[in-house]
């Protein structure tokens, strides 16, 4: 079985943002960039599945600027076998990024996709739906665990009272959530061998699809920022606090 | 304008997500529908049609929705909305998985967690684990939202003895709503006489401090006396103290109760993104470099094994 998953660069979920100051949107130069962690679960799930010979082959995709090749070369360094790039300095955002996978998905029949639940940067928790509605294929969204069991899916979510396990039919489409499973580092001599390995760059024209968002951004402003408290010196006085000065007891 | 609402529900009642998504749909203005889709949730729809703001509530009762799966539920939406300029549901994991699929096959893209709104197309979200508010403007003829509900007051309920109508949906286009591709196997639910996470006044949440699943039982007794719900820091749930619905956070739930006390949680931006739009927060940790006492109304820096009795028997 063909895996296909799907990577996007984003902020790496360390670094503190900060909003330009002309309000326009989040300031991004010279911020570290790296693959969105979700998606780092996806790719360590394909491995393991090839692992155990349930995949034969793993094939990353991602949509954006040139930039993003950088993500791709660490899916090969994890284990991915070739790479698809769909290159475009548009914004793109979870309907664009999922019609140009629709089409990837079209042309390389996968038995299986994995995405992300959520990218970090947006933090839409879309793409996924998108895709599988886009390519009528069934959806097993915040996995923390997925077996394959003939040309069947088991799928256990995770959902707001708890979990939930799915039976799908494949091709199918998944989510990871955190705890599907931990993802490895890369070692050097895989990070040499992936520079070798196949990365194939489209446009979305080539594909046939506008991925440029329709969403307009009018403005991004930085929250509300919480005043300072202070430290108090006993558990007494912490209560006293709260019911006198707080009153929330 | 017109604004269909999907009612969250869950053990046949109508949950609390819903009146909060009633009254973002009241801020964007225009009539109001709820759709009540379940089996056996003639119950859910009597109580959605005494919220207050809403026009009619419509009921497909049907075993194909017995879990709201994204497929059915998808299919169910993308048929009925068609006569809407609105579609919303709360950002709840139910919402969350049906939505998007529903604004894909209308082709249009999808809002996440508004937590405002500025006029019918133009709507506040949160971006960057909250650490940035975008405003954003949709031009798409139909709007497919969720709802962040700490965002909105909830919906009052009409009178008592008045009530909107019930409806029907008529079904018969759904070929007996089949649903080959996607089957329900089983659902494990953490059982709790607690308030809801998302709903308690007050969150009492342990972290990676608390050492175990056993030491959690320490905020067994303050949640008693207060009320509260419990929730956890990532790192907790990873380690396999606690489930994973009680995970707080950017990917988890985001709680804004009245009173919020983080014990042994460092306080990542991840964690505050669940939690820091609470009235006030308590912080008990006992390194007072640890970052979540930036957001802390009062912190105390202690050992949260000598914190947490000593605080049960003041209460
Ligand atoms: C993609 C992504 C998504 C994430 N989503 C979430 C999320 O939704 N929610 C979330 O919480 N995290 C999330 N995280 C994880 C987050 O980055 C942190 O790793 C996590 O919140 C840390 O949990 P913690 O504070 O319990 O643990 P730690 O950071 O290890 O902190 C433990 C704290 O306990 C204190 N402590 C230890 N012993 C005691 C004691 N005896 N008495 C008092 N204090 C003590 C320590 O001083 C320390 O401050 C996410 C991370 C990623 C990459
Ligand atoms: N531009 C993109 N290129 C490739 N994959 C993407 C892109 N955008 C989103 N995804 C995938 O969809 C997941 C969820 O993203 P989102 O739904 O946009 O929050 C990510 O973790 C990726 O797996």
């Amino acid at each position: 079985m063909k895996i296909l998953v799907a990577v996007k660069r984003v902020i790496d979920y360390n670094v503190k943002i900060r909003v330009k100051p002309d309000h326009s949107d989040v300031d991004l130069t010279n911020v570290k960039m790296a693959m969105n962690p979700f998606c780092e679960i996806a790719v360590e799930e394909a491995v393991r599945l090839k692992d155990k010979g349930v995949a034969t082959e793993i094939v990353a995709v991602t949509v954006g600027p040139k930039a993003a090749q950088e993500q791709l070369r660490t899916a090969l360094a994890l284990g991915a076998d070739r790479a698809i790039h769909v290159e475009t300095d548009a914004r793109v955002e979870s309907l664009g990024a999922a019609k140009a996978l629709a089409k990837v998905v079209e042309a390389e029949q996968p038995g299986l996709v994995i995405l992300g639940k959520q990218a970090i940067d947006t933090d839409n928790n879309q793409t996924g739906q998108m895709l599988a509605a886009l390519t009528g294929l069934p959806q097993g969204t915040f996995a923390s665990e997925v077996a394959v069991e003939g040309d069947k899916l088991q799928v256990t979510r995770e959902i707001d009272g708890g979990l939930q396990t799915l039976e799908l039919t494949l091709p199918a489409i998944v989510t990871t959530d955190l705890r599907l499973n931990e993802p490895r580092y890369a070692k050097l001599p895989d990070i040499m061998k992936a520079k070798k390995k196949p990365m194939d760059v489209k446009s979305p024209s080539d594909l046939g699809v506008e991925v440029a968002s329709k969403v307009k951004l009018l403005k991004v402003e930085p929250p509300a920022e919480r005043q300072g408290g202070i430290k108090v010196g006993s558990v007494d006085e912490l209560v006293d606090k709260l019911k006198n000065e707080a009153k929330v007891l | 304008m017109s604004i269909l609402v999907l009612a969250e529900h869950h053990d046949g009642a109508l949950a609390g997500a819903t009146a909060h998504v009633v009254a973002a749909a009241q801020a964007i203005g225009g009539d109001i529908d709820v759709l009540v889709a379940g089996e056996n949730v003639a119950a859910v729809a009597e109580a959605a049609a005494k919220l207050d703001g809403v026009a009619k509530v419509r009921l497909a009762d049907h075993a194909a929705y017995a879990h709201l799966l994204a497929e059915p539920t998808a299919a169910l939406l993308n048929e009925l909305v068609g006569d809407y300029t609105h579609l919303l549901a709360a950002a709840s994991t139910t919402g969350k998985n049906v939505l998007p699929r529903v604004a894909a096959l209308k082709g249009v893209s999808q809002l996440s967690e508004i937590i405002g709104v500025e006029s019918a197309d133009t709507f506040q979200r949160p971006i960057y684990a909250g650490n940035a508010i975008a405003t954003v403007q949709s031009g798409d003829p139909l709007k497919v939202i969720t709802v962040r509900t700490t965002g909105f007051d909830a919906a009052g309920s009409l009178q008592e003895g008045s009530s909107a109508d019930i409806e029907a949906v008529d079904l018969s286009f759904t070929n007996g709503a089949d649903n080959a591709q996607s089957t329900f196997v089983k659902e494990t639910l953490a059982q709790s006489d607690r308030p809801e996470l998302g709903a308690a006044k007050v969150v009492i949440s342990g972290g990676r401090g608390m050492g175990n699943g056993e030491n959690f039982t320490l905020l067994d007794g303050i949640a008693d006396r207060l009320g509260a719900a419990i929730g956890a820091s990532r790192a907790a749930v990873d380690a396999g103290f606690v489930p994973n619905d009680m995970q707080v956070g950017q990917t988890g739930k985001i709680v804004a109760p009245e009173l919020y006390i983080a014990v042994g949680i460092s306080g990542a931006i991840q964690h505050l993104a669940g939690m820091k739009d609470s009235k006030v927060i308590v912080a008990i940790n006992k390194d007072e470099e640890a970052p979540i006492f930036q957001v802390a109304d009062y912190g105390l820096v202690a050992d949260l094994f000598e914190a947490l009795p000593e605080l049960e028997s003041k209460l």
